[in-house]
């Protein structure tokens, strides 16, 4: 039946009817669940996020077919696994925004610029943004970032030097900012 | 069988501005749910050496479609419906030659399998018998539901039923 699966799963994205494939893979903090479309990566799923809740929404907001197919997600995993061991900076994957819109996927996308290992605050991504006094929607952008890990919202702070808030929980950003050596062990 | 509407008519609903998509849930849940099912109708419709092939026609096709499916009350249904298309048209294609049983199956199987002979009898009936005669003891559905997979009323799906064994006891014997 497994390779019964993995064939149809093949011809459904020859067919172009594999509209979003996902997978599950771990992580230091738990397991992740990935999405993508033919475009690119759309979902990163946090280890305290509903695994099931997050595949209803993909089915709601992208298509239906959503179908588990871990070979469509071989080079995200392949980049996570290096990113965690410390091994990968730079993130080389196509990426599909449809899921953030207007403000926020500026905000996003100028999070996606912030390097490995430096930090930027709510303002300063508010300001690039284009609207410097849109301190608590650029929050908001990284509250609901689709792709965290990929997308870097855990390199966004408080100005104050805060950590600020984050969707797989604040143990799990400062775990990421300490990989990133910009906390100490 | 389930009544459960899994789409309600929009008009039911509060208008939503962002997506118009109705609320199908994920196709990886049917194939959970179903895939043992379906494999198991394709084994008793077209034989264990050809089953993957209706398998994965049926699915193809049910995906296919899945985006602009209106009622989705009976998936199950709906999906035995498409594989049962599938092994008509699998065996329109191959003429009705009957199922080889001296391959061998691609995948071992731990659960025991039924006698390939009597399988191969059940591939040679008439489509309606060989479907209602998959569905009762393949997929072990009652015949509310053999009649909605097969879009016939009870009676008929019995009836079906009931001619299909009747030929393979004539068959068998």
């Amino acid at each position: 039946m497994k390779d019964s699966l993995n064939r149809l799963a093949a011809r459904a994205s020859e067919e172009g009817l594999l509209d979003v494939a996902y997978t599950t893979t771990d992580s230091p903090f738990g397991t992740l669940l990935l999405a993508t479309t033919p475009r690119g990566l759309v979902r990163v799923g946090l280890p305290n996020q509903d695994a099931d809740e997050l595949l209803v929404d993909l089915a709601t907001r992208v298509s239906p077919r959503v179908l588990e197919a871990p070979a469509q997600l071989d080079e995200a995993r392949r980049e996570l696994d290096l990113y965690f061991e410390g091994k990968l900076t730079d993130f080389d994957l196509p990426l599909d925004w449809q899921l953030s819109k207007d403000f926020r996927r500026k905000v996003l996308r100028a999070i996606a610029r912030i390097p490995y290992g430096q930090t930027r605050s709510y303002m300063q991504m508010a300001t690039r943004a284009g609207n410097e006094r849109a301190v608590r929607a650029a929050g908001t952008a990284c509250g609901t970032n689709p792709i965290p890990l990929v997308v870097p919202c855990h390199r966004v702070l408080r100005s104050g030097g805060g950590l600020g808030g984050y969707g797989g929980g604040v143990p799990m950003k400062e775990g990421l900012l300490r990989l990133e050596g910009v906390l100490d062990n | 069988m389930s009544n459960a509407p899994l789409v309600i008519s929009r008009s039911a609903r509060p208008q939503r501005l962002i997506h118009e998509v109705t609320d199908l849930p994920p196709f990886q849940i049917l194939i959970d749910e179903h895939a043992g099912h379906v494999m198991a109708v394709c084994r008793g419709a077209v034989g264990r050496s050809d089953a993957d092939d209706c398998f994965q026609e049926t699915f193809l096709a049910a995906l296919r479609a899945y985006p602009k499916l209106r009622e989705g009350g009976n998936l199950r249904g709906w999906l035995i419906t498409i594989a049962h298309r599938k092994a008509i048209d699998h065996h329109r294609a191959r003429g009705r030659r009957p199922v080889p049983v001296a391959e061998v199956a691609e995948v071992a199987v731990s659960d025991p399998e039924p006698d390939d002979g009597i399988w191969a009898a059940v591939g040679a009936l008439p489509p309606k018998q060989r479907a209602a005669v998959t569905l009762r003891y393949a997929s072990d559905l009652p015949h509310a539901e053999i009649a909605a997979a097969l879009g016939c009323s009870p009676e008929a799906a019995r009836r079906s039923l009931h001619e299909g064994l009747e030929r393979l006891r004539k068959e068998l014997a």
